[in-house]
């Protein structure tokens, strides 16, 4: 099962600008409702529960995800950019297991 | 002789079709059933209330933003619009987003902060029938704010 994240930060931005971040997290978002067609058992959840984003170390914006996200999660953001840095993105899946992204970016 | 044996036997199979046709929808009829502990309007609302701790909450500022028609529920695009000026005075503290027709009601929420500048997000999420979605707002006065659209879906998006 692939976990691929994939982000979308701007390589440069003016200081003050409004700059939009995108996230991709390939995942199936198994929701825990949905049955084996062969065993009729229910399949266990399986779920990206949490989502961060630091800029230089702190928290720009964090989301708990629950099954009624879509597969393959997308978050779109915003962001003021301030100065030149990285952001820090991270996915925790349910069991504990973290998948981590980031992207930098130059403020003028 | 012959042609009646085979005839025989086409009725044969078309009746070990038909029985397994019926199988099937039985199976998809449970499949359903078990899936009916769905969230209820009151329920979401429980949650919000929940959530933003009961405090008294006004309708406005929060925009919710879905197609009016979602042919396939499996992914739909949501965008969260909060009017907040994003200062380190008044910003938006969190979003909790509820879905009054899913088999649970919460869909997602969000801890924001002023270093976002704009309140506003975009996910894509599962819809299992036609329902309202809604979205409560927490400013960092403690005031809340919150936002409904209603979405019609062709096909579920929940479970099997």
């Amino acid at each position: 099962m692939s976990k691929k994240p994939r982000v979308k930060v701007p390589k440069q931005a003016k200081a003050g600008e409004l700059i939009q971040l995108k996230t991709l997290m390939s995942h199936v978002m198994e929701t825990g409702n949905r049955k084996d067609s062969k065993t009729g058992k229910l399949i266990p959840r399986q779920i990206i529960n949490k989502f961060v984003c630091k800029f230089n170390g702190k928290e720009v914006m964090s989301a708990e995800l629950q099954p009624a996200i879509a597969a393959n999660p997308y978050i779109a953001f915003y962001a003021k950019a301030t100065e030149s840095g990285t952001f820090d993105f991270e996915w925790t899946e349910d069991g504990g297991e973290v998948i981590k992204a980031s992207g930098e970016i130059t403020v003028s | 002789m012959s042609t009646k044996s085979t005839k025989t036997a086409v009725l044969e199979r078309r009746q070990v079709l038909k029985g397994v046709g019926f199988g099937a929808l039985a199976l998809a009829g449970t499949g359903l059933a078990s899936r009916e502990a769905l969230a209820t309007p009151e329920k979401a609302t429980e949650y919000l209330a929940k959530m933003t701790g009961g405090a008294a909450s006004k309708e406005g500022r929060v925009t919710v933003k879905l197609p009016e028609i979602a042919e396939n529920g499996r992914t739909v695009p949501i965008t969260i619009s909060i009017d907040s000026p994003m200062t380190d005075n008044d910003y938006v503290k969190s979003v909790f987003v509820v879905a009054e027709g899913n088999p649970s009601p919460e869909v997602i929420s969000f801890t924001m902060s002023p270093a976002m500048g704009k309140a506003e997000v975009s996910t894509r999420m599962r819809l299992g029938k036609t329902q309202n979605v809604r979205a409560a707002a927490i400013m960092s006065d403690g005031s809340v704010f919150t936002g409904t659209k209603q979405v019609k879906v062709t096909i579920g998006g929940c479970g099997g």
